[in-house]
């Protein structure tokens, strides 16, 4: 099924004249609302009237996450707060949120992206979507419900949490498509079968996204529910879920290009690659009004796939995530940076950061957090209860802070194995197949 | 009077434990009394030794987390009833006991009992009052 064959197959050079017309007026506006692209722009010499074309999209200056921590929280928006009807924040890489907006039209341009997305996998107006996202300040639960809405599916905003009112929901009410983080839906799939709920299940299709997974866990996700599992990529920043989804062949993500420009770039030298080579991935959103990016470098690392796939779109497609150049974590789909809870541990240790060690791990299909915090003299007490009270109050930190829990383990002073001289800070034992 | 106590943190695993008291030993530090206080992921070795101070520099060259703090130290008779008769006064003033450990002199006379309480200067006040022989860190590193 193809939503919108006027847009998702256009020929190239009518997509790319329609790009270079949007890109136009973004980097104008932009430049006239925007004080930290304009002063940019400035130091390149730069004034909107250069960019002529898609082709002199090059030119123009990054921007990065720390744009968005340095102008928290409305100080990249390029419209006033009245016409802002939506603000959605996701973890930024100390203790302030990454704070994103959008207008009436954004929400509208985001729930034709789902859209797209949902109709490429297969789902109409008939079916029975059950969204199992978090709802809240998080992009996953409220984008895909009004994307499946604007659709006209029926939807279950049953979020996260509780798996056996979400199976019990699941069979009852007879969905027929699901969201889920791909770890939640392998969950569910075991969860389902040990309570053989699997023969009584209606589901057809997942759509799974928030965090990296790959075909392995595809195969397994699908035998195992007997469903077809399709994968949608999306970042607050850029827009949130439906930037890219799957179609029919699985053969990597198709970008909506008619609202974002994709490019692939070197991390270090921030060169140009070429299509096919695997570097950093770069958005600019040309279409999007409170919120909108710039060359934005999400930190993902993959490949950009170019010709009309089989299906007929000729969207540019992504590969599958490879990998961050930054050491962000996904955990349970919760973005988390190492810094963060450094900075819980500061609070904690009179001043002094302990040597920690973050250890990642998969268990049952559920993401695992564990803090290794050495033992010092800022932490130490002659009775057990004051030791025990500081590390259930790092747990409680860190839950409020990252939320997630995680289990906080006190060891030996000197026991954590460095390289170097430098103390290995994350140990991510996950596999992503 | 206060009476100084060396506490160490001690990991869960093989060894750990005469480690600690081998570099003690080594350098003729002599432990007078002892009491280990243990959780699942690790334990806290508290110590009454006759010097303090060079445990506590001896045990941080050897990467060790240790840190001397004062408890309170009294004598009982060592008969039935001793312990009660000093517990009783804590308790009538509802003072809490964070942990106690004891030990018994060479004589078998009087029993040594180290005590953590919640406010210490209160408590040495009872006990001076109720006649409970308060011991200095001299009287418990004397050879009886």
């Amino acid at each position: 099924m193809i939503y919108d064959k006027s847009i998702e197959c256009m020929d190239r050079k009518s997509l790319e004249a329609l790009q270079s017309e949007r890109l136009i007026w973004q980097v104008t506006r932009m430049y006239e609302r925007v004080p930290l692209f304009k002063m940019r722009m400035d130091e390149k010499g730069l004034k909107p009237s250069d960019i002529k074309s898609i082709k002199d999209l090059s030119k123009l200056p990054f921007s990065n996450k720390q744009d968005l921590r340095d102008n928290y929280p409305y100080g990249l928006f390029a419209e006033p707060l009245e016409n802002v009807v939506r603000i959605h924040a996701s973890s930024g890489t100390t203790g302030k949120q990454i704070v994103v907006g959008y207008t009436k039209n954004d929400l509208d341009m985001w729930s034709t992206c789902v859209s797209r997305a949902l109709n490429s996998y297969g789902i109409s107006k008939k079916d029975i979507l059950q969204v199992c996202y978090g709802y809240g300040l998080f992009t996953g639960g409220l984008g895909l419900h009004d994307g499946a809405s604007h659709l006209g599916c029926t939807v279950i905003p049953a979020s996260t949490g509780n798996t056996v009112r979400q199976m019990n929901t699941m069979v009852d009410f007879g969905a027929t498509a699901i969201c889920a983080t791909p770890s939640y839906c392998m969950y569910l799939a075991e969860e389902l079968e040990s309570n053989n709920l699997r023969d009584k299940l209606k589901v057809k299709r997942a759509v799974l996204g928030a965090e990296p997974w790959g075909e392995e866990m595809r195969k397994q996700i699908e035998s195992k529910l007997s469903i077809k599992a399709y994968d949608i990529y999306g970042l607050s920043e850029v827009l949130g879920p439906g930037v890219s989804y799957e179609c029919e062949c699985q053969k990597g993500l198709h970008i909506n290009e008619d609202m974002f420009i994709p490019e692939i770039i070197n991390p270090d030298t921030g060169e140009v690659l070429g299509d096919g080579e695997v570097g950093e991935l770069v958005f600019t959103s040309i279409t999007k009004e409170a919120f909108p990016v710039i060359r934005y470098r999400t930190h993902d690392l993959c490949r950009i796939l170019t010709g009309t796939c089989s299906c007929g779109r000729t969207f540019k497609r992504m590969g599958r995530i490879e990998g961050r150049t930054d050491d962000m974590l996904i955990i349970r789909g919760v973005n988390v940076f190492p810094s963060q809870i450094e900075e819980v541990l500061l609070k904690y240790g009179e001043g002094i950061t302990p040597n920690y060690q973050i250890i990642v791990d998969r268990v049952n299909n559920t993401d695992t957090l564990e803090v290794k915090v050495e033992m010092n003299e800022g932490f130490f007490f002659d009775d057990v209860k004051s030791i025990e009270l500081i590390s259930s109050n790092i747990r409680d930190s860190l839950r409020s802070v990252l939320g997630l829990s995680a289990q906080v383990t006190l060891v030996g002073p000197k026991t954590i194995e460095r390289s170097e001289g430098k103390a290995k800070r994350v140990i991510d034992k996950r596999k992503i197949r | 009077m206060k009476v100084k106590q060396v506490s160490i943190f001690v990991e869960n695993h093989k060894g750990a434990l005469l480690d600690i008291i081998s570099i003690l030993g080594n350098n003729n530090i002599d432990i007078k009394a002892l009491c280990i206080a243990d959780t699942v992921d690790y334990g806290v070795l508290r110590l009454i030794v006759d010097k303090p101070n060079e445990a506590l520099s001896l045990l941080k060259e050897n990467r060790y987390v240790v840190k001397i703090n004062d408890v309170i130290a009294i004598k009982i008779s060592n008969e039935p009833g001793g312990l009660s008769d000093a517990l009783k006064v804590l308790d009538e003033a509802n003072l809490n006991v964070s942990y106690l450990y004891a030990f018994i002199g060479s004589y078998g006379n009087y029993a040594s009992v180290m005590l953590k309480v919640e406010d210490e200067d209160k408590a040495i006040e009872l006990f001076k009052k109720n006649n409970i022989k308060l011991l200095s860190d001299e009287d418990l590193i004397k050879k009886d």
